[in-house]
């Protein structure tokens, strides 16, 4: 017999994960702001090293608290905009529990210092085969569910996520190849310059697959849910998604300007980050421009503010990324603090606020509720968030431009202006500033499993919400 | 041939298929199924009281 109902329960399973994750790798991010300003802050203890805890942050809040919230609207997505309830179930409850495994893994093993020493795939080999066993069942379960749609046409988000799945399965995979000497150690399959592309050619998609693609997935979903109103060109949205598949893969290289990548690697890693610009900002519009007519919604309505106000820095920071990938500006911008104020204004500004304000859309709905236990909380959570974003980056800005102009200043002799140590002394104020931020964003997260828990006791949980029979019809 | 030619020839066809996906995407006799797909998340709108668990 056919299943009348959708799976609601593994949505929610990674729905209340991403609140936890999100609290936990933000606290992690303030603790090593604090250790910045404060490097005797955890009294030499070497699991709580800056080195060791800046891994756990990055893995926490891109794969534990974006990727629990990715599973989560997928998951529900896929279902609604295809009317059928998921393939393969028990695949799914392997995908969360597989995943949460990866989680608490990696919280054991970054602190104990085993990495492969790569950049947002740091997880040692063991891990990164569960990783593998955990994305392939991801697949069957959302290809699957597609294959059995009820719906003729396949909504823009599936699309968007369907390229997310595939393109992070390669890329994971590529990235990944290593020798193990251990159970706890190996090296990476490649050597050099080639590791260096490599690795940021698994980087930079990370950014366009994981970080960018799969939540404009949820952006082409809740943006009209929340408006009440179609998006805002459908046709621009099919563009969106194919100049952005055609364009991110060739970016990569603009991490490595003036390494020793060949001069024309680099300088086509610039070129194609410049054409990024076009299908960005062309999807920024159209996320927009969907709340055309219905202007005054904005004033009431604070999950609209979370997920307008993620694209209006979804915008900022795909302008401020190509311009920081032309090589002139990159000479002063690249290894300073401005690089981190780019990436907090897209990870914070963008990623974080759309998934918060889909979650403030997604969570009273997976406990039978209309809305969240208190509006209220939820627009002084975007407050927090937003003002936090913006101390952030600011400070960030203005102490990487210092850094840059101060590591390049000269004598007339030739030697440099400034010791490094004279640098570092000029951030002081700017880090203070980032940790302020940086707190008051992570105490909004504090809000929010506040409203959750009082949303989850008032509602009743929902495992199976009916498919509503006129659709079934 | 050499890789620098193959390059030129995948980037020219690339070229050429995004091309086509935007005409495709514009083209008169779409416009109407890409506004029922803009649609989608709309046809089974129900309020969350409504569809409850079934116990």
């Amino acid at each position: 017999m056919e299943a009348t109902t959708y799976n609601y329960k593994v949505v929610r399973q990674f729905a209340i994960m991403t609140v936890v994750w999100g609290i936990v790798g933000m606290l992690v991010g303030v603790v090593l702001a604090a250790q910045l300003i404060w490097p005797d802050l955890t009294f030499g203890i070497e699991w709580l090293s800056y080195g060791r805890l800046r891994p756990l942050h990055t893995n926490a809040v891109i794969f534990a608290f974006g990727g629990s919230g990715l599973f989560a609207v997928s998951y529900y997505i896929v279902q609604r905009t295809c009317q059928v309830r998921l393939w393969a179930e028990k695949l799914a409850a392997f995908t969360f529990w597989g995943w949460t495994a990866v989680i608490l893994l990696a919280a054991v093993t970054l602190p104990m210092g085993y990495t492969s020493s790569k950049e947002y795939a740091e997880l040692e080999w063991p891990i990164d085969i569960l990783i593998t066993l955990v994305w392939v069942a991801y697949a069957l379960v959302f290809f699957g569910t597609i294959v059995k749609r009820k719906t003729k046409h396949i909504y823009v988000s599936n699309w968007f996520f369907g390229a997310y799945i595939l393109t992070i399965a390669i890329l994971h995979i590529v990235n990944s190849a290593e020798l193990p000497v251990s159970l706890t150690k190996s090296y990476s399959a490649y050597a050099g310059v080639q590791d260096a592309m490599v690795q940021w050619w698994y980087g930079h998609n990370a950014v366009g697959f994981f970080l960018t693609t799969a939540f404009l997935g949820m952006m082409y979903y809740f943006i009209p849910k929340q408006a009440g109103r179609p998006i805002y060109s459908y046709r621009l949205s099919v563009v969106h998604f194919w100049s952005l598949n055609f364009v991110y893969m060739w970016a990569g290289p603009h991490h490595l300007q003036y390494t020793a990548l060949p001069d024309w690697a680099q300088s086509l890693g610039m070129v194609f980050s410049l054409i990024l610009l076009a299908p960005s900002w062309g999807g920024m519009m159209n996320g927009i421009m969907t709340l055309s007519g219905a202007w005054h919604k904005l004033r009431t309505d604070p999950i609209l503010k979370f997920l307008i106000t993620a694209m209006s820095f979804y915008g900022m920071s795909t302008f401020e990324g190509p311009m920081m990938s032309v090589k002139t500006v990159n000479a002063l911008s690249h290894y300073t603090e401005w690089t981190i104020g780019h990436v907090h204004s897209g990870a914070l500004g963008w990623v974080a606020m759309i998934t918060i304000g889909s979650m403030y859309y997604l969570i009273p709905r997976l406990f039978g509720r209309e809305s969240m236990y208190s509006t209220k909380l939820i627009e002084w959570h975007f407050w927090w968030s937003t003002i936090g974003v913006v101390l952030y980056i600011a400070s960030m800005w203005i102490a990487g431009v210092a850094q840059g102009l101060m590591w390049r200043a000269a004598n007339a002799d030739g030697t440099l202006t400034y010791s490094f140590a004279q640098v570092l002394n000029t951030m002081y104020p700017f880090y203070g500033i980032r940790l302020l931020g940086g707190a008051l964003f992570f105490s909004g997260m504090l809000l929010m499993a506040w409203n959750v828990w009082k949303t989850a006791r008032m509602g009743r949980v929902v495992n199976d919400a009916a498919i509503p029979q006129a659709v079934l019809a | 041939m050499d890789s620098g030619t193959l390059g030129g020839i995948v980037t020219a066809i690339s070229l050429a298929v995004f091309i086509g996906i935007v005409w495709w995407a514009y083209s008169k006799g779409n416009k109407q199924r890409f506004e029922d797909a803009g649609k989608l998340p709309f046809d089974e709108d129900t309020s969350p009281a409504q569809q409850g668990d079934k116990q």
